[in-house]
């Protein structure tokens, strides 16, 4: 791993010591380009200023595992983007904060990222996967509930509703699927029984894979739901979910209601069960050994890569198997959460601020357990609504969806980024192909992107992806313009990569488009490397 | 991984590299597996050994190499088809009510398949085929998977189980990826379920019809092979990262991902999908449709040892205008079907093929002559027809029976847990074997008892 690192900062000074390039791509007056830093790490390295970089780094010397450097800006522009708003930084953008000689000019980023719009469209779809927001098979929610439920999805993350309040809210939702969303909690699963429920609302909001769990535990946990109800009305395709004490005996439920912990409850006589579940669930001193600490894991993972414990949706107290990497970690993030009232949002600002976040994705360790205790940023492919986001964004284009379900159509408006369509039954082969999260079933790994050949074929050679970069005005505006093939280099990478490029990158640039491989025509060569910018692995991935 | 599923052509391009790859995992597996030495400590190992880690056993060698299943999206009236009931009256019948006798007595099939009459010793009607479902995404499902909507899981379809048991980790080394879809996927229904994307189909795209078959991804226009090789080489100067971090697992995935792209973009994959190869008058005797033009491929793609090639053949759900369709569809399915069974057998390729017809059920027996739908018919998950010749399978035959109007099974049920089953079992592969669940959940290719699938067992009267 160290000879990487070595090859990063020779380009880092490369960089610096700005040394001549081909001609063409050359610009010799040119303010220096480069940040002074190396291309993908800074100089900096993990010190335990801030509560999580302490604890991460206690495990690390005990493990002897050396930390990689804090990234360099350039990195972190792109990576914070994309990780808290799902959205490519613009040219305009990335320059900006590269440029600017703020000293808290990262804090003041993730502030301003946690306000946008985009924030509420990229987490109202991570809880729409998570909430199996879908229209069709298997899920069958059909068109309008998906909506209404989608709808107060993003309400709740646009308000910041605080996480206590939205999990109760879902859980003890009842009415009509089309007046009372939440009640769609009940309905997006693909069994209904009292056990099914139990599984789903385990997974959701206990982060446990209740199948695995002996039996009689999770016969306990579903007395509390033996007794929602569900009927249809005179409208097509309405459905009430309610409390329906007739539903099962209540002497039964009373009997077989045990919460999770081997607790038995105390039911009340025609008081719904879910209300007792929820008190034991979400107390109001936050003991419940589930629920704070699955949430906070689980926005750990999201922007870390990785859970504390991992798969985050597999904790599986009481039993000591897959136990947290770093308890204190973990206990620390689930007590800052409560004492913010579980504001997630402030969750996500303590994990964007540390320098544990901000660690190069460049390991410089070779233990095998550096990954799992954070020594580094994991990379991962770009999900496949974020990454179509992005070519459209760096070509000015954009996607054509339509429901394939004809009651009623839903109409999509053409400049609908795809972050934040609403229905997971509303999708498109590019989206198949690179992994979009089928919102099927609840479980993290559902979205998790693995490289294939035809997501490659894609991206190398479909007229789909080409047509983009072809009919794009915005990057034609680019080609004629009378810009320096260097000025243009430097905007490509800038809106394509949130970088500069390096001499050694504008020397292949110079070389590339003065060979006989591209008409000599400036187009071509433009084209070739816009082209080469989106296959490479650096715009692939978030790292 | 038995001899037959080896590579034909070992130097294709497509998988070499994971075949060489995946020979020294192999190796390094077995010997540093027992002695738990540190094989995670290489990245590029450790990613390739979790790719794996619960080796798939290729299937054995059945009497089917191939499948080529006729997907009839939307659901095709049987009594149109291949179950006709003259007898049951003018509103069962519509116009459609002189069937036609087949070259095999006793048999006879609708009226507008001349074609396929000459040829029903190659092929058997199953008309028992129910599951009682009337909705299309989960009627699809349960014929295609072979499951029931009832749990959690949502199971991978025919294709896809084939793909994984004799696909690239079963040996397979073609130049085009194991499983095939011509020329669009299918959208609401999702192939591959729970394994993972890599075993989704290749969707073609483009139409095979048209004078150059734009395959998406492979043929691109407007590139000359000078100027990819160029770009190629552009993206391997340019792949900074990709190049610092070569030895990280998700670089190494994505440098397998983007060789085996390349090999079918520079490789020969381009002359396989290339139809002007073939004879015009063959061309035209399946049709110059998209439907007819897919055909010959399909037969082009199992020709080269590709193992699952799906046709998705669109058009079918015909609420409205049932019979103007009917007039427009079957000749051109005839057309297309009739010619692939005789130029496979002629190519003595039928044997080894399993050629595979039906959509996600049949339509309302009795006509909806009433408005809006003035002359349609809806949809009908209890009883239906699906065709299955080749591979193993006797022609000549009928399995099931429906009642005088088609409405109900009255012999021998057929679900399509039997039907895929028996089609497994002509491929070789074990119907017990454990599929890999991201989980680890124990779930076998077929449905245990427990899972509560009704059916009449497997399809043994032509087997």
């Amino acid at each position: 791993m160290s000879t990487v690192r070595l090859i990063l900062t020779c380009v880092g000074m490369a960089v610096l010591s700005a040394v001549a390039v081909h001609a063409a791509f050359a610009d010799p007056a040119a303010a220096p380009a480069a940040p002074p830093t190396g291309l993908y790490e800074s100089s900096d390295s993990l010190t335990g200023d801030n509560p999580i970089d302490k604890l991460v780094l206690v495990r690390l010397k005990e493990l002897d595992i050396q930390p990689a450097l804090v990234c360099s800006d350039s990195v972190f522009v792109r990576r914070v983007f994309l990780d808290v708003i799902g959205t490519l930084p613009t040219e305009q953008e990335a320059r900006a904060f590269l440029t600017s000689r703020e000293p808290n000019k990262r804090a003041a980023l993730i502030d301003k990222l946690l306000e946008r719009d985009e924030f509420t469209d990229y987490w109202a779809m991570k809880w729409s996967e998570l909430l199996r927001v879908k229209a069709e098979y298997p899920i069958n929610l059909w068109p309008n509930a998906a909506q209404a439920y989608y709808h107060w999805i993003r309400d709740s993350v646009r308000k910041n509703k605080p996480y206590d309040q939205f999990a109760r809210d879902l859980l003890l939702a009842s009415g009509s699927n089309f007046r009372a969303p939440a009640a769609n909690f009940y309905r997006a699963m693909q069994s209904k029984d009292p056990a099914s429920i139990a599984q789903t609302v385990a997974l959701t909001f206990m982060g446990c894979r209740a199948e695995k769990w002996p039996k009689d535990r999770l016969a306990g946990m579903a007395a509390f739901f033996s007794q929602v109800g569900y009927k249809p009305t005179g409208e097509w395709k309405e459905e009430i979910v309610f409390y329906d004490p007739a539903k099962c005996d209540f002497a039964k439920v009373k009997a077989a209601a045990v919460f999770p912990d081997g607790v038995p409850a105390n039911l009340v006589a025609d008081r719904d069960p879910r209300e007792a579940f929820v008190g034991w669930l979400i107390d109001a001193k936050a003991e419940n050994p589930y629920f704070a600490r699955a949430i906070a894991n689980r926005v750990w993972s999201w922007l870390v890569g990785r859970g504390i414990i991992h798969e985050p949706d597999d904790i599986r107290l009481p039993s000591p198997d897959n136990p947290p990497v770093n308890p204190q970690l973990l206990a620390y993030l689930q007590s800052e959460l409560v004492k913010s009232k579980y504001d997630l949002k402030s969750l996500f600002r303590l994990i964007l601020n540390s320098r544990t976040y901000q660690l190069s994705s460049v390991s410089r360790s070779n233990n095998p357990q550096a990954a799992a205790n954070f020594a580094f940023y994991s990379m991962r492919q770009l999900d496949a609504t974020v990454l179509i986001d992005a070519l459209c964004q760096i070509t000015g284009t954009t996607e054509k969806y339509s429901s394939a379900t004809p009651e009623p159509f839903t109409f999509i408006p053409e400049h609908l980024r795809t972050i934040a369509l609403p229905d997971g039954s509303i999708s498109s082969s590019f989206l198949e192909e690179f992994g979009r999260s089928p919102r099927d079933t609840g479980l993290e790994s559902e979205g998790a992107t693995k490289a294939t050949a035809g997501q490659r074929l894609a991206l190398l050679n479909s007229t789909h992806v080409q047509g983009k970069i072809a009919q794009s005005r915005k990057l034609g505006a680019i080609i004629k313009s009378k810009a320096s093939g260097r000025d243009v280099a430097e905007t490509l990478y800038l809106m394509i990569l949130s970088r500069f490029p390096t001499p050694e990158e504008l020397k292949t640039l110079g070389d590339y488009s003065q060979s006989g491989a591209v008409n000599q025509q400036k187009r071509e060569a433009v084209v070739d490397m816009i082209w080469a910018l989106i296959n490479s692995d650096e715009f692939l991935f978030r790292h | 991984m038995s001899k037959e599923n080896r590579p034909s052509n070992a130097g294709s391009l497509w998988t070499t590299p994971f075949g060489r790859r995946e020979m020294l995992r192999r190796s390094l597996i077995g010997a540093a597996g027992a002695a738990g030495v540190a094989l995670f400590g290489n990245p590029v190992l450790r990613a390739l050994a979790a790719a794996a880690a619960d080796p798939v056993k290729p299937a054995a060698q059945g009497k089917a190499k191939a499948v080529i299943q006729i997907w009839m999206w939307g659901g095709p009236c049987h009594l149109d088809t291949f179950d006709p009931k003259p007898s049951a009256g003018h509103d069962y019948t519509g116009p459609l009510d002189h069937p036609i006798a087949t070259n095999v007595p006793g048999i006879t099939i609708g009226e507008l398949l001349p074609l396929l009459a000459k040829q029903a010793d190659k092929y058997s009607v199953i008309r028992g085929m129910t599951h009682g479902n009337n909705a299309h995404e989960t009627a699809s499902y349960i014929v295609q998977t072979g499951r029931m909507p009832n749990d959690r899981l949502v199971y991978p379809g025919a294709g896809a189980v084939t793909s994984l048991f004799k696909g690239v980790d079963a040996g397979y080394r073609g130049l085009v990826p194991p499983y095939v879809v011509m020329t669009e996927l299918q959208g609401r229904f999702s192939e591959a379920g729970f394994l993972s994307n890599r075993y989704k189909p290749f969707a073609t795209g483009g139409d095979p019809a048209q004078k150059r078959f734009e395959v998406e991804g492979v043929i691109a226009s407007g590139v000359t092979d000078d100027r990819q090789h160029a770009r190629k080489d552009l993206l391997d100067k340019l792949n900074t990262l990709g190049n610092a971090a070569k030895g990280e697992p998700q670089m190494a995935a994505s440098d397998l991902a983007r060789k085996q792209a390349y090999d079918l973009i520079l490789g020969d994959a381009g002359k396989v999908f290339d139809l002007s190869q073939e004879k015009d008058d063959l061309r035209d005797r399946y049709g110059r449709t998209k439907f007819g033009q897919s055909c010959l491929m399909a037969r082009r793609l199992v020709e080269r040892g590709v193992p699952y090639v799906t046709i998705n053949y669109k058009g079918w759900d015909t609420h409205k205008q049932h019979f103007q369709a009917m007039n427009r569809l079957l000749p051109e399915l005839d057309k297309g079907f009739a010619t692939l069974l005789a130029d496979l057998a002629d190519r003595g390729l039928l044997d080894s093929t399993v050629v595979w017809c039906g959509g996600e059920f049949g339509r309302t027996p009795k006509v909806m002559w009433e408005p809006p739908w003035n002359g349609g018919r809806g949809h009908w998950g209890n009883a239906f027809s699906h065709v299955l010749a080749g591979g193993g399978f006797k022609g000549g035959r009928v399995v099931g029976e429906t009642d005088s109007h088609g409405e109900t099974v009255a012999s021998r049920p057929v679900s399509p847990a039997d039907l895929i089953a028996s089609i497994y079992t002509q491929l070789g592969i074990d119907l017990n074997a454990k599929l890999p669940h991201p989980e680890g959940l124990d779930v076998r290719v077929t449905p245990r008892p427990e899972e509560g699938v009704a059916g009449g067992g497997l399809l043994k009267e032509i087997m």
